[in-house]
């Protein structure tokens, strides 16, 4: 292994400007003519909007316009939609409700947003928003998606009766009731998955401008996916003609998903920049983010789980409702159906799965993608299933998981996935000893010496990744194809620039891709620029989230780069009379094998561009681009060991040991890995210990800002063993599986399995704050068992 | 934040001119709430009158048996004082717990009493120890100073100036913080005074900061952890919100009143 190249530790290039303050996010750009948009918001979770008085604000000084609904539906600015059709089982659309910008009659929960101000400054354009008088005529809301499809519950959407948004199924039903009607033992729970705020460190932000003579509009954006955004703008917003729209993603810190999505803050600041003719900015500040950012998870489900009497299972059924919030975000309808239900095998070998979904509106904020996106609800359910199972049936929770692993491959599931490959029982052989499993009963009695529970939980995840094929994701609704572009520029001075489609923001990419690149063509890593973010500069691509950016963007430098060394070695044979077959490149030098003939990589770059002495017939210049589309999603999977001690007299607990075993294929770089799995740790165990979304029957916000939603801090994290077990990917490249959102995913049942097995009481709910866990050590009467 | 015209008297007189000279004129003590609740746009003072460089206002001293902390002294310098910790280590350990390193170098102990936050840490030690909070008019003993949420017997653009503090013979506080903003869900401070023992407790009181009768009875005639622990503690009164419901706060005054009596 080189220091630069394949699996080298090396540190992030793009480090230098994040780390000194140079890093440039949209809200630093700011134009000669900047002017500031605030949005005024219904207050209420349920409301209908009689009237709209903006004339105290559009008289204060400073004040450009104030903009409404009327006037952007006027100006035919579409509304969102969601770009995933998902169909009910009994073969009818999904009821997708209207969705506008800026809410023209009703408001559907708090945060929605009704107009907005642009103002030469950002304080007075807040100013003024609070004196826009808006005449709200409070409607009864509801917050909970069960209490929602109740009959008496109020209605969110004419074209959704009973607020279903569809009714949707996957696996065989009858052969499922059948299995488990067989079973020797069923397991049954019942499940949530608490609702987060992703809370990515920059909030949202837009810089929207217009430029009059030449018709054309520039948006600076805090986006995952800046072709996609320009597209929906363009093609379903009709916000600008997509040749006459640059969208740029800059420097972005941090999306977890939130900022895939297209909002109605940049759709109003485009719009509001032509009616304005001034550049139009837009920076959402920590409460605002709150009630704007797309939601993750909160699902309720019921499962049971059937077993044979040598431990087996025979049958999994799951009922769930999700929660998609008011209305249908970009993708919210793949995330409860596609990205979640294919995931309830496991890693198991499970004949019989069926799964029903019924997504509901609420008065809450939208609900998508959040790291890990349907696959933590799955991975959730299955593995707090198998521990409690195993519980009953009186089984060591990781031999009963061990004795239903898939151990062949490929692996077809009942419900749509086939795994390509994994070593499940080898995971959790190299997790149970790095976790010294073996030493627990010896640190279970210490802490009940000292007054103290432990306990100790698995997790054998698996997720999909790489999203994903194009074809397999259109049948099953996809409104977009999920291939990756890139292109490969080899300069005529030999460095290279690689443009590639996927989106940097917090992954490293201008490491990792360099890394790729640097290894493919033995060059210096600095000779290697990665260039993102830009519809301008790169071609089209569809973005980074759902872990793809390695296994799919990389693929698709790969298949470039294939292209760019098969004409340097055509150019270098031609130059060095030599047959291509035997030229090779190394060490900066295109040579001819087993001979002293040689030219520099430089040289061959000036050759292609001087196009003085070609092969005849070749086009000058050395430049590849390629588009790669992944034949099937890849299968990260791992074994997570998670180890607590518990306070009986408080409920607090403390994670003692959290050892993470991943199968993530082939690693650019263990280093940024590594950082990958402790980022999404943290964010599982914030789910499982610490976040929530918290609404109160009226759709008032309780957790609005960090008095009352608990991010992790560092003193509520331990310190992780992270240790990879690695299966090459068979169907790409480079071998590689995903690594972004496994910590995530595979962390809250491991933490949770842990403190039920400390407290005795498996009904418990995330987040296990202290004054859940002591109030389920009541119910189970633990504490007087200590004391 | 809306605009507000900032003043920083160099005296009683200035600050009492500069309160009554404004429209809507708040006194400011370090501003750890105040001006976070500014710029939420939920307070807009026309004035703001910072008290800190008032001469006096600040410093820590011991004498007769008795601590004086000035009213602008900050938390920070309340939790590293020699003098605080020879004669009331547990003043110490309470103002080094409060919010993070920004806020303790911020905030004071007058803006704190002066708020009466019913989750704030100083409350408590101050009901508990008996002190006496030395204004610009008058005197006011703990007992009669705290008046229920965010209310205390101050009247308008009255100025806290000390705080005098009776040594104690034993003390300790004992905090569970709120997992997300890390005030205090339950803090009880117990103490050994020479007018009896005393527990105060905050966090949990409907009311705000409070005494509890039972645990002081049953410390007073056996100081020890265990005679604590047999107190039954009713939620009654006792807040409910999403971190802690009642039951579950009166069983963290149980554990944090034992708990404290064990570090003393």
């Amino acid at each position: 292994m080189s220091e630069q190249g394949i699996g080298a530790r090396v540190k992030r290039k793009e480090d230098k400007r994040f780390t000194t303050g140079k890093g440039k996010y949209t809200d630093d750009v700011r134009h000669e003519n900047q002017a500031y948009a605030a949005f005024v918001r219904s207050p209420y979770a349920h409301a209908n909007v009689n009237g709209i008085d903006a004339s105290e604000a559009e008289a204060m000084d400073g004040v450009i316009a104030v903009l409404n609904g009327a006037q952007l539906t006027g100006d035919e600015i579409g509304n969102i939609i969601c770009g995933w059709a998902v169909n009910s089982k009994d073969g009818s659309p999904m009821n997708m409700g209207a969705w506008s910008a800026l809410a023209t009659s009703k408001v559907r929960y708090l945060g929605d947003a009704v107009a907005v101000v642009i103002a030469e400054t950002q304080a007075l354009a807040r100013q003024a928003a609070e004196a826009v008088l808006v005449d709200y005529e409070v409607l009864p809301a509801v917050v909970s998606a069960v209490k929602a499809l109740k009959s008496d519950a109020p209605q969110l959407h004419d074209n959704a009766p009973g607020n279903l948004i569809f009714d949707w199924e996957i696996g065989e039903e009858a052969a499922t009731d059948a299995a488990l009607a067989g079973a020797a033992h069923i397991t049954e729970m019942k499940i949530v998955n608490n609702r987060l705020a992703p809370n990515p460190m920059e909030p949202r932000s837009a810089v929207a401008t217009y430029d009059e003579a030449e018709e054309h509009y520039t948006l600076y954006t805090t986006s995952q996916n800046p072709h996609v955004a320009r597209l929906i703008l363009s093609a379903f917003y009709n916000v600008a003609p997509e040749h006459k729209l640059r969208v740029i993603a800059p420097d972005v810190g941090g999306g977890f998903g939130a900022k895939i999505y297209v909002y109605p803050e940049e759709i109003v600041c485009l719009w509001a920049s032509m009616k304005t003719n001034r550049s139009v900015k837009w920076t959402s500040d920590r409460s605002e983010a709150f009630v704007t950012d797309a939601h993750g998870r909160d699902h309720v489900s019921t499962a049971r789980m059937g077993f044979d009497e040598n431990n087996k299972i025979v049958g999994f059924k799951v009922d769930t409702v999700a929660n998609l919030g008011a209305y249908m975000s970009l993708f919210s309808s793949a995330v409860p159906t596609y990205l979640y239900a294919t995931l309830l095998s496991g890693q198991y070998n499970i004949a019989n799965i069926h799964c029903n979904v019924r997504t509901v509106y609420t008065n809450t904020v939208p609900v998508d993608a959040y790291r890990g996106a349907g696959r933590p609800e799955a991975c959730y359910l299955v593995e707090r299933m198998m521990e409690t199972a195993a519980r009953e049936l009186g089984v060591d929770p990781s031999e009963l998981r061990r004795g239903n692993f898939i151990g062949e491959f490929p692996h077809q599931t009942p419900v749509i996935m086939a795994y390509d490959a994994g070593d499940f029982a080898g995971n959790l052989d190299q997790s149970k000893e790095a976790a010294d499993v073996a030493g627990f009963a010896a640190r279970k009695a210490a802490s009940v010496a000292n007054g103290k529970l432990r306990g100790l939980g698995y997790s054998c995840y698996i997720e999909a990744c790489g999203i994903a094929p194009s074809a397999a994701v259109g049948s099953l609704g996809a409104g977009v194809g999920l291939w990756e572009s890139a292109e490969v520029r080899v300069n005529p001075v030999g460095t290279i620039e690689v443009l590639t489609g996927s989106h940097s923001h917090g992954q490293g990419h201008e490491t990792t891709f360099a890394q790729v690149v640097a290894d493919r063509f033995d060059l210096p890593i600095e000779n290697i620029q990665i260039v993102h973010g830009d519809t301008d500069k790169v071609q089209f691509g569809m973005g980074t989230y759902g872990s793809r950016s390695a296994a799919v963007g990389l693929s698709a430098i790969v298949k470039a780069m294939d292209k760019v060394e098969a004409k340097v070695k055509k150019i270098a044979a031609h130059i060095l009379e030599a047959s291509e077959e035997d030229i090779v490149i190394e060490g900066g030098q295109v040579k001819v094998a087993g001979t002293d003939k040689a030219m520099g990589w430089h040289e061959v770059g000036l050759t292609a561009y001087m196009a003085h002495n070609l092969p005849e017939g070749m086009e000058p210049g050395l430049k590849e681009g390629a588009f790669y589309d992944p034949v099937n999603f890849t299968f990260p999977a791992g074994t997570y060991i998670c180890e607590v001690e518990v306070d009986p007299e408080t409920g607090v607990t403390t994670i003692e040991r959290f050892t993470a075993v991943d199968d993530f294929g082939t690693i650019i770089n263990p280093m940024i890995v590594e950082g990958q799995v402790h980022g999404g740790l943290a964010q599982g165990i914030g789910q499982a210990m610490l976040e929530g979304v918290v609404y109160d029957d009226d759709g008032q916000l309780l957790t609005g800002s960090y008095m009352d939603y608990t991010m992790p801090r560092a003193d509520d994290l331990p310190f992780y063993k992270v240790l990879h077990n690695s299966t090459v990917c068979p169907n790409n490249p480079l071998g590689i599986k995903g690594c972004g959102e496994a910590g995530a995913i595979g962390a809250p049942p491991a933490v949770i399995n842990a403190i039920t097995d400390a407290i005795g009481n498996n009904d418990l709910a995330m987040p296990a704050t202290p004054q859940n866990v002591w109030a389920a050590i009541q119910a189970s009467g633990k504490s007087i068992a200590v004391q | 934040m809306y605009s507000t015209t900032y003043h920083k008297p160099a005296s009683i007189e200035d600050a009492i001119a500069a309160l009554n000279g404004g429209e809507d004129t708040k006194i400011l003590a370090g501003g750890q709430t105040l001006i976070a609740t500014m710029k939420q746009h939920l307070a807009a003072p026309s004035d703001l009158v910072d008290i800190r460089a008032i001469g006096g206002m600040s410093g820590i001293s011991a004498a007769g048996g008795a601590l004086t902390i000035g009213a602008a002294t900050t938390h920070a310098e309340v939790a590293s004082s020699a003098e605080v910790k020879s004669l009331c280590s547990a003043l110490c350990d309470l103002a080094g717990g409060i919010g993070d390193p920004a806020v303790r170098h911020q905030g004071t102990i007058g803006g704190s009493l002066a708020n009466n936050d019913p989750a704030a840490d100083y409350p408590a030690a101050i009901l508990a120890l008996g002190a006496t909070i030395k204004t610009n008019t008058r005197e006011i003993a703990a007992l009669d100073f705290f008046d229920g949420l965010f209310t205390t017997a101050l009247e308008e653009n009255e100025i806290i100036v000390s705080i005098s503090i009776p040594v104690p013979q034993k003390a300790a506080y004992a905090k569970f913080p709120q997992p997300a903003s890390r005030f205090a869900l339950v803090g009880v401070f117990v103490a050994q005074t020479d007018d009896g023992v005393r527990v105060a407790v905050t966090g949990a009181g409907e009311d705000g900061v409070y005494r509890h009768q039972g645990l002081e009875e049953a410390l007073g005639s056996n100081w020890s952890a265990s005679a604590a622990a047999g107190v039954p503690i009713s939620p009654d009164g006792l807040m409910s919100d999403l971190h802690g419901t009642a039951a579950y706060r009166a069983n963290l005054i149980g554990v944090m009143a034992k708990r404290a009596v064990a570090a003393t």
